[in-house]
């Protein structure tokens, strides 16, 4: 089948199944099991925050985990697609502006998330250029260095509320395409956000498995070999970089539209780490270990407020007590998993491994990428 | 004259500024000499040092600002951070030495989290202020310039520190042994040198200059709280950068160079971009001279 057709038949699909998905979540909140809700607002938008690290962590695997650069500063893209998109969308549709049809407002929409992509591309480009000259450890701190400059930069604007955060941002607009009883179809930010994530995920698994993406990752296993085969190396890096940026930013935007505000110091270098950390936990050079990471450890408080609240009769006072501090203990649990991923297992949970329906289905299939490198040699 | 004079002042404030800088870019620079390792955890370790030292004045209840107590805060913090410093080195990045240098960095993000994190869990988020070790005065030198006695006194431990840093790696056996781990640490290793050891020293000598900023540093600004180690650690590590990552002298340069410039962009321009510039040196730097100022450019071998 030709691949078009292919990738239009399943982001068509995704749609859809998106879109039950969430009317399914939403009207679940009117109903409780034994006196306690199912979902909540906030869990809706714990969902909404998984899906916005699914794009990013996705993203970030392209620079980190296939072309081999190290980039510590994904935050600073997202904040850029974020506060641009905001911006126009604010702009726009509320205040004065306010007050729009559905499809202009649609539309405004998908243009500034357009916008916040662009302009984190552009980021990325500016980012990409010093990945020419620089290399591992140094080019990680030239990028920690890009995504501290934005976000102190964003701190010194007022037009975007500086230091104190940018608030009265649009929320997404709610389509509203059936109503049966307690059951309503909608078509709001969850289904904006994972249709986005399934997107990310299409653009990055189709890239890998370009030709493209193989002089991606032929610049990953040696550069030096890579350019000697022909590559222009300088070329596939920016655009790498670029790529991984543009994503970033449009996920950005979601973030904003989700929350409708923002705050500069959301976006410093402890979130760019915590996004290196879910494709590290995952597996470097892996979709799927990417995806796992960013469900795992964007959930973790959640799933330590749900131990927390498991206090059986059996446990000990002492075990009770320590489950008690669970949620204090996130930042903690979450860096003490860094380390112990890097001492037990350095290339990640999942390693290379990729899932494929074709081969759980039982067909063959020929362009599987290759695995992530084995541990490069010590320079 | 009243610019010479407000010029002079920001000179002033930039060498003290500078001075914490350098210390820390000193074990940045050794350890990166002998492991071509970023260690992220430094800036983590200066501000453990400062609750060292917080810890060390409330147990030993002291109040009345005197050199007794002055000595008693900073040198335990030095052993404190010395210790904290091997376990570090023992514990998180000794068993990934083997694996690539992405992973030990990695690896490095990783403890200083876990430090910040759980000394927020430990210590407080909430800032705490530092002790009243020593009576701050402000001394009035010529043309209305004025420094205060803090000040001097982290410029003179700084220097003190230095000598005898610079002696340690210059004259002893000692010092020779870790300068042959970081001009090659296999070619060391054959030579019957413990790297391992050398590598745990270097470490706690590292750790003891950063507690030592940190108490300098808390004297100076008072409060402390479990995330002055970051920005300050980054800082620190650019002042390393600048200098030339690897070389002693880089790094003290770097640090006065650093610390000049900041004073100077918050003095004429705005505070708010004080960070921005700093950031912006690394960039430039690494862009226009990656080896620093001092550093010798390396070729790489194909």
């Amino acid at each position: 089948m030709n691949t078009f057709l292919r990738i239009a038949a399943w982001f068509g699909a995704s749609i859809v199944v998106v879109t039950i998905l969430e009317s399914i979540l939403k009207s679940l909140k009117n109903y409780q099991i034994m006196g306690s809700d199912i979902i909540t607002d906030y869990g809706l938008s714990i969902i909404g925050l998984i899906g916005v690290s699914i794009s990013l962590a996705v993203s970030l695997q392209l620079i980190n985990g296939y072309t081999g650069q190290f980039s510590l500063g994904h935050a600073g893209f997202m904040a850029i697609g974020g506060y641009v998109s905001a911006f126009i969308s604010k702009t726009f549709l509320t205040g004065q502006a306010s007050g729009k049809g559905f499809i202009a407002t649609l539309f405004i929409y998908i243009i500034a998330l357009i916008a916040g992509a662009i302009a984190s591309a552009i980021a990325g480009l500016i980012v990409g250029i010093p990945s020419l000259r620089l290399k591992g450890d140094y080019l990680a701190i030239v990028t920690l260095g890009f995504g501290e400059i934005i976000r102190l930069v964003i701190e010194t604007l007022d037009v975007v509320g500086g230091p104190r955060g940018y608030i009265g941002i649009p929320k997404f607009p709610v389509w509203k395409w059936l109503s049966v009883g307690g059951f309503e179809g909608t078509f709001s930010s969850l289904s904006w956000i994972f249709l986005f994530a399934i997107l990310t995920i299409i653009i990055i698994h189709n890239i890998v498995n370009s030709s493209f993406g193989r002089s991606l990752i032929a610049i990953r296993e040696n550069e030096i070999a890579a350019e000697a085969m022909g590559i222009d190396t300088a070329f596939y890096k920016v655009s790498a970089f670029t790529i991984s940026a543009a994503l970033a930013g449009f996920a950005g935007g979601l973030y904003a539209h989700l929350y409708a505000q923002l705050v500069p110091s959301t976006f410093n270098f402890v979130k760019s780490v915590e996004i290196i950390i879910m494709i590290v936990f995952g597996g470097m050079g892996s979709i799927t270990g990417a995806v796992l990471g960013a469900v795992v450890l964007t959930g973790l408080p959640e799933w330590l407020r749900i131990m927390a609240g498991l206090r059986a009769d059996w446990m000990p006072n002492w075990l009770a007590t320590g489950f008690s501090y669970l949620p204090d203990l996130r930042m903690i649990i979450y860096s003490s998993l860094l380390i112990i991923t890097m001492l037990v297992r350095p290339q990640g949970i999942l390693g290379g491994y990729e899932f494929s329906l074709s081969r759980i289905l039982g067909k063959s299939k020929k362009n599987q990428a290759p695995a992530t490198s084995k541990e490069e040699k010590k320079s | 004259m009243e610019f010479l004079q407000q010029l002079m002042q920001q000179l002033i404030n930039g060498i003290v500024q500078g001075s914490i800088y350098a210390l820390i870019a000193l074990g940045y620079t050794m350890v990166y000499g002998v492991l071509r390792l970023i260690n992220f955890a430094h800036g983590d370790v200066f501000m453990v040092g400062a609750y060292a030292g917080f810890y060390t004045a409330a147990v030993f209840s002291i109040s009345q600002p005197s050199i007794g107590a002055l000595i008693l805060v900073m040198t335990s913090s030095m052993i404190a951070a010395a210790l904290l410093g091997t376990i570090i080195e023992r514990f998180a990045y000794r068993p990934v030495r083997k694996f690539s240098r992405l992973t030990s960095l990695i690896t490095a993000i990783g403890v200083s989290l876990l430090l910040e994190y759980s000394a927020q869990f430990f210590f407080g988020a909430t800032p705490k202020s530092f002790p009243t070790v020593l009576k701050v005065q402000t001394i009035t030198l010529f043309n209305n310039i004025t420094i205060s006695n803090d000040s001097i006194l982290i410029i003179v431990v700084s220097i003190f520190l230095m000598i005898v840093l610079n002696l340690i790696v210059f004259k002893t056996k000692l010092g020779k042994a870790m300068r042959a781990v970081s001009f090659n640490l296999d070619v060391a290793k054959l030579m019957g040198i413990n790297t391992d050891f050398i590598i745990s020293f270097t470490f706690a000598l590292g750790s003891a200059l950063a507690a030592a900023a940190g108490v300098l540093y808390s004297i100076h600004f008072i409060k402390i709280d479990p995330l002055m180690g970051l920005l300050t650690g980054l800082k620190a590590f650019v002042a390393a950068v600048l200098g030339g990552i690897g070389n002693i002298t880089g790094a003290v340069l770097g640090g006065l160079l650093l610390g000049i410039a900041e004073t100077m962009v918050s003095g004429y321009i705005s505070s708010s971009y004080k960070d921005v510039f700093a950031f912006m040196i690394l960039i430039v730097i690494l862009l226009v001279k990656p080896a620093g100022l001092l550093g010798s450019a390396t070729q790489e071998k194909v």
